[in-house]
């Protein structure tokens, strides 16, 4: 299909004009890519913590399933009690292992990881509880069933207290949904450290081509194809930095897939590092267009109109 | 073509650069505008191009009032007029045919019509072989028929040239006089300020005398 011949121009034009534009970059390619360099960490940075912190939480997930139940048992509950109850709970289909903690291992663990040593010497008995640990089976591992099963172990009548862990958990979610948000701040910081350095290069580019812009007005040029050359230019740079950002953010995370997957391995799990996905990559690639876009949109309004040709 | 009433330019700071100028040009004539430095030529030609915009009385371009035409307006009125300059204002970063091209670009032609006219403008100044040179490279008089060439490819009705010969020697100028005798004999409006006055009182047009902001005979040039 042919375009209209007006259309075609207006489009022709603009080619033209991107073109043009990305030809100048490339005839200073030192300070081109200095910019664009400086572009690129300011958007590799919230971009990394991004997908970092996706990472975490998508480790967090998992863990989530991962709920560890503790019973403790009353006092009067003596260890032949303790035993039986371990037989039975193992045979409940929620459960998938049930682990014993005398209270006499409970005190031994306690002296070596607390330093209390000395202290609890002076005790006449051992004032820890025996301790039934549970892994509930995987079909009943998720926060709800998990919280279900806890409340019916807490009825039982040798149990003084059952405690899901799941604090921990939650807490470590909480913490990266924090930290996400905060980079969401970050984001925005470095956005407008993208601005202005567009716009800051955008400024010392319509200094330096100040008789040209002049001599375009002299002889009829409108104020949008003056600007347009300098929005191309900001475009690209800001596309450009988008383009080194992912690339470091690539790279970043390929140095760390291979230590992930021995730590991983050591804890017997398959959890993998996910890298960007394309829509990332593509909205990276927008902001950074955008950002770039708009930092020179502003160069071009404050500054083009205080060159006029005498 | 232009028309001035009673046009006065005062700049800030006070300085009167025009005061009360009668002015009237028909289309197709040709006249000179003299005096010394500071008489206001400039600022007259100027006023024209809305590089100044009048302070007091009306101008007219083509029927157009320019005292009120809006900012947006301005490129138009441009684009309307070729205007040549002592110092030239070539781009120097960019070749002969780009510099004679930049009036068509700006104004949105196609690539095949630009060549053709660019061609065609640069024959006219007798610079066809020199497409592809830079203007660095060139003559002060051939830089300024460079110049000229970019004021006439689009072919405007009107043609404003300020000391269009003030860094030439007498042979070129007489050149570059005679190529702007060429373009108003096919009926472009030619308003040319100098201060070249043995090189002027040889050659058939009217004078416009400024002093110190006054116009001596504006009138003059309506008999032509």
């Amino acid at each position: 299909m042919r375009l209209p011949r007006p259309v075609h121009n207006y489009f022709a034009r603009h080619a033209q004009v991107a073109l043009n534009s990305l030809g100048r970059l490339y005839r200073a390619p030192l300070a081109s890519l200095m910019t664009v360099a400086v572009i690129g960490i300011a958007l590799a940075l919230p971009a990394g913590l991004y997908l970092l912190t996706g990472n975490l939480q998508k480790l967090g997930a998992r863990w989530d399933g991962g709920a560890n139940l503790s019973l403790f048992l009353q006092h009067s509950v003596d260890l032949d009690q303790a035993r039986a109850l371990r037989q039975r709970l193992a045979g409940w289909p929620e459960i998938d292992t049930v682990h014993l903690i005398t209270p006499e291992q409970a005190l031994a663990e306690f002296r070596e990881a607390s330093g209390f040593g000395q202290t609890l010497d002076l005790l006449d008995e051992n004032p820890l509880p025996a301790v039934l640990a549970i892994r509930p089976d995987a079909a009943h591992a998720s926060a709800h069933a998990a919280a279900a099963l806890t409340e019916r172990l807490r009825a039982l009548p040798e149990v003084e207290l059952a405690q899901l862990d799941l604090q921990w958990v939650k807490r470590f979610n909480a913490i990266v949904d924090m930290v996400r948000r905060g980079i969401w701040v970050l984001a925005a910081l470095l956005g407008l450290a993208v601005l202005l350095i567009v716009g800051n290069t955008i400024r010392l580019e319509i200094q330096n081509r100040r008789e040209e812009i002049e001599i375009t007005k002299l002889i009829g040029a409108t104020s949008g194809f003056i600007r347009r050359p300098f929005l191309y230019t900001g475009f690209w740079y800001g596309l450009f930095g988008a383009l080194g950002g992912a690339l470091v953010v690539q790279l970043a995370f390929l140095q760390l897939l291979e230590p992930v997957q021995r730590l991983v391995g050591l804890y017997q799990s398959s959890f993998s590092l996910d890298m960007l996905s394309a829509g990332e990559f593509l909205a990276l690639l927008t902001g950074g267009a955008s950002l770039g876009l708009l930092g020179a949109w502003i160069a071009v309004g404050r500054h083009l109109s205080a060159v006029e040709p005498q | 073509m232009i028309r001035f009433d009673n046009v006065s330019k005062r700049y800030p700071g006070g300085k009167d650069a025009l005061q009360a100028v009668n002015l009237h040009m028909e289309a197709g004539s040709m006249a000179f505008l003299t005096g010394h430095s500071g008489a206001g030529k400039s600022t007259l030609l100027k006023l024209i191009a809305l590089l100044e915009r009048t302070t007091r009385g009306q101008l007219f371009l083509d029927g157009e009032n320019l005292s009120r035409a809006p900012k947006r307006r301005v490129p138009m009125v441009r684009r309307k007029i070729g205007m040549i300059f002592q110092n030239h204002r070539l781009l120097f970063d960019r070749t002969v045919f780009d510099n004679v091209a930049l009036p068509l670009v700006i104004a949105g032609y196609r690539h095949q019509d630009i060549g053709r006219r660019v061609r065609a403008a640069l024959d006219k100044v007798g610079l066809l072989g020199q497409e592809r040179a830079f203007p660095i490279t060139l003559s002060g008089g051939e830089q300024q028929r460079v110049g000229i060439a970019r004021a006439v490819v689009n072919k405007p009705r009107l043609l404003l040239a300020d000391e269009p010969t003030g860094n030439l020697d007498p042979d070129l100028s007489r050149d570059i006089m005679h190529l702007f005798e060429q373009f108003n004999q096919v009926g472009v409006t030619v308003l040319i300020a100098s201060h070249d006055l043995d090189l002027i009182s040889r050659m058939p047009y009217p004078r416009l005398r400024l002093e110190q902001g006054r116009l001596l005979n504006g009138d003059g040039a309506a008999a032509q």
